[in-house]
């Protein structure tokens, strides 16, 4: 009978254990910085990727409320699942998708937009990825929401989840 | 391409292999014949295919085809070769396989050692050992394939992080996974000894040396690598408390107190239950550092990738595990089977309970300060972290008890001693360590009681063991060496924690800063390129009072695929201290900023461990000659 309660304590402890450790999994690990937020944009100059015509971030950002400025690469395969949920966000003529392709072939970049669609009013590239350190990025895919004033006022490390395109579509309201 | 091919295929046809194995067993369980050959041949095929897998594996990494996912994650064709090699189990999906060649290689070897060992002892040893490799094939095949194909094929890897590379990292994930998975065996052995009524003094003997193999690998994986950590971080330290570090660190308090334990058991038959339960855990608390560690629930310099579906399928497996173990104790273990053997307060037996009980304290501290973080932040969504203070707060004061018990404990006799044996010299020598210990606590200036009474305490285990080495009946000497390795070890690392000191300035080419009792004068700059980095090296000089100066030569290292910068302290050692200068580049400056360390006795916890290590070997020596 003692052992009996034993188990059943130990047992009690264990699963309490499990459901603790399962929630902590769904939890966002990912530290992100606070002070990112309300970073000013930096300044650069990039290409456009279709028309190969050199641009700069101030012609780029200009006359929106919110951009919301995509790093991704066609051999990234989480991006490749992320696809559809950009493609979605598109839809919201608010704002302003800006794609960064990130280290990434120019052929292969294009095909991956004409089988997948194109979700981007603008597409510039990051040849030799200089342009995401400056931006403070982590990896692909990586999104940034940037207002008016040129700060960066959330990111989103790795791809954009259910809850990140919640988050993002209350941002834009 | 076609090594990846065959990695993967042969990565099934073992898991076929060990599939196989649980009929052919159970059949060879219920009959009367003996054990069957064909487990030892099937075993060995389960071994061997994995074994190509893995070999494929390195094969594509060191060929740099990057159709392979895993390769093009973490390698580079400009890496040197060495690392090219060491890249295959620098990652998630590569580490796992080697976790998986281990196992099988270790129920083989298993398999092969154990034949003086009851027929079906050894099939249910084999049993459960399968069911946990099965259980990792299915983890790697499922959520971690490291044969993943890419296409359109990449023309240029990612890279391996630059921090991990590093021979001393390169070789310590493989040497502390052997431990881990050592302790596997000894979790199969001691469920299967519990089903089968076999906890005896032979089982004793024969489990003995399994763990005293992981005990050895575990050590040695510690050691490496806080040996990296010490030249490669860069923070001037062996030791962090960070959750990685003591995920390894749990296991191996847990085995050491299973070492001492298991000694009663094959002396006395008495603790049989609480080997068993040390068995059972030491095990649990490898698997749940796996889960810790690759499911990203941690926040630490060693996370790998952060996927929930491999955390929540690590997670089941440990909790099955758990409660299978938690049902075969309680149905199968009977306490009565023993004769009650009655212990007496001044013995051998007690010293060992008491070492237990504060291996199990430690443990339990660090258990707590790693995963409640975790059960904070999901019961209050609070976010905090545990530092060094918390761990030193709660272990350094119960360091001292430990130490006095491990200097008086290994000198008692089993079942019984007599007071009156306690003789004047150990009174002499407590006298002298706690005078040696007050010189020293008055040089520092500081007179801190706790710093005293443990130097003390480390100073009279130190004697002791010393004193040991030179009395005529020397008996037991692999356990001598180790308790005088750790006695050095903490005696070192005391006196390094309180004798360090450090200087942190900024400086540009030309300039010398003077401090306390030496100068630094940064004389030059080198730019120099290597295969693939580019690195600084700039040149020092510290000089002392006297006159005595010596070179330092940090390097800053530049690469490029992917890009980071990783700063090489230059060290000098002798055998008094370590002098670590490390510098670090200020943003949009021609200054430097600069870190320099004088640490006394640094060496001096390597080779102290490498006592506790010796002994650990020649321990398992002793056992092999004396069979």
């Amino acid at each position: 009978m003692k052992n009996k309660i034993l188990l059943f304590t130990i047992v009690l402890f264990f699963i309490f254990c499990f459901v603790i450790l399962f929630k902590g999994l769904n939890n966002s690990n990912i530290y992100v910085p606070k002070t990112i937020s309300e970073k000013t944009l930096v300044n650069f100059n990039s290409k456009d990727l279709f028309s190969e015509i050199e641009i700069s971030s101030d012609q780029i950002f200009v006359g929106n409320e919110f951009y919301i400025l995509n790093i991704w690469s066609s051999w990234c395969s989480p991006c490749r699942d992320e696809h559809p949920k950009l493609m979605q966000l598109s839809k919201n003529s608010s704002v302003k998708l800006i794609g960064l392709n990130y280290k990434d072939n120019p052929k292969n970049a294009k095909k991956f937009i004409d089988i997948l669609g194109n979700p981007y009013s603008m597409i510039i590239i990051d040849e030799n990825g200089t342009i995401s350190i400056e931006l403070g990025a982590y990896g692909v895919p990586e999104t940034f929401i940037i207002n008016k004033d040129k700060k960066i006022i959330k990111k989103f490390i790795g791809p954009l989840s259910e809850e990140s395109i919640k988050e993002i579509n209350l941002i834009l309201k | 391409m076609l090594a990846s091919q065959i990695g993967y295929y042969s990565l099934i046809l073992g898991l076929i292999f060990s599939v196989l194995i649980i009929p052919i067993s159970v059949k060879n369980f219920n009959n009367n014949k003996s054990i069957d050959t064909r487990i030892f041949s099937i075993s060995f095929f389960q071994f061997f295919f994995v074994m190509v897998s893995f070999l494929g594996l390195i094969f594509s990494f060191v060929n740099s085809d990057f159709s392979n996912e895993t390769v093009f994650n973490n390698s580079h064709t400009t890496k040197p070769l060495f690392y090219k090699i060491s890249g295959t189990w620098g990652n998630h999906e590569g580490s796992l396989l080697l976790w998986l060649l281990v196992l099988t290689l270790f129920i083989f070897l298993f398999l092969i050692k154990s034949s003086k060992q009851p027929k079906k002892y050894r099939i249910l040893t084999l049993f459960f050992q399968q069911i946990i490799i099965i259980g990792f094939f299915l983890f790697l095949l499922k959520t971690s394939n490291p044969f993943n194909h890419l296409f359109p094929i990449p023309k240029e890897g990612l890279g391996l992080n630059p921090i991990l590379q590093d021979p001393a990292l390169a070789i310590h994930p493989p040497i502390l996974y052997l431990g881990y998975v050592g302790s596997s065996i000894i979790f199969s052995a001691s469920l299967a000894a519990v089903t089968q009524n076999y906890i005896s003094k032979a089982w004793a003997k024969h489990i003995k040396v399994w763990i005293l193999v992981s005990w050895f690998f575990l050590t040695l994986g510690i050691m490496l690598g806080s040996i990296w950590a010490y030249y490669e971080l860069g923070w001037g330290g062996f030791w962090f408390w960070d959750p990685v570090e003591n995920v390894s660190l749990m296991p191996w308090l847990c085995l050491t107190a299973l070492l001492h334990c298991i000694m009663v058991l094959e002396k006395r038959l008495s603790f049989t239950s609480w080997a068993v339960i040390l068995s059972i855990v030491t095990f649990i608390l490898s698997l749940s550092g796996t889960f810790l560690v690759r499911s990203g629930i941690l926040n630490s310099v060693h996370t790998f990738a952060n996927d929930p579906e491999r955390g929540i399928f690590i997670l089941i497996f440990l909790f099955v595990l758990i409660f299978i173990s938690l049902i075969i104790f309680f149905v199968f273990h009977k306490e009565n089977n023993q004769k009650n053997v009655k212990i007496y307060w001044l013995s051998k037996e007690t010293s060992i309970l008491v070492n237990n009980w504060f291996l199990m304290y430690f443990l339990s501290v660090v258990l707590i300060g790693t995963v409640y973080p975790i059960f904070l932040e999901v019961l209050s969504s609070e976010k905090i972290s545990v530092g060094p203070p918390f761990y030193h707060k709660l272990i350094i004061p119960f360091l001292i008890p430990f130490l006095l018990f491990m200097s008086i404990g290994p000198n008692l006799n089993w079942i019984k001693s007599k007071i009156k044996k306690v003789r004047i010299e150990i009174i002499i020598l407590f006298v002298i360590s706690l005078l040696v210990s007050f010189f020293i606590s008055r040089k520092i200036g500081s007179v801190n009681l706790t710093n005293i009474v443990l130097i003390s305490a480390a100073f009279y285990l130190f004697f002791i063991t010393a004193k040991d080495f030179f009395s005529k009946k020397l008996k037991n000497y692999p356990q001598k060496i180790s308790h005088f390795g750790f006695s050095l070890l903490i005696l070192s690392i005391l006196l390094n924690s309180i004798f360090s000191s450090e200087v942190i300035t900024n400086l540009k080419v030309g300039e010398k800063f003077s401090f306390k009792e030496e100068s630094i004068t940064f004389e030059s700059i080198e730019n120099t390129e290597s295969k693939n980095y580019r690195s600084i090296i700039g040149h020092f000089k510290i000089e002392d009072k006297q006159k005595n100066s010596i070179q330092l030569k940090p390097e800053l290292r530049i690469y490029d695929q992917p890009f980071t910068i990783t700063s090489e302290a230059d060290i000098k050692t002798t055998l008094y201290y370590d002098k670590f200068l490390v510098m670090n580049l200020v943003k949009g400056n021609e200054y430097f900023n600069v870190r320099y360390q004088f640490k006394p006795f640094m060496i001096w916890i390597w080779i102290s461990t490498l006592l506790l290590i010796i002994g650990g070997i020649f321990s398992l020596f002793k056992r092999t000659y004396e069979k």
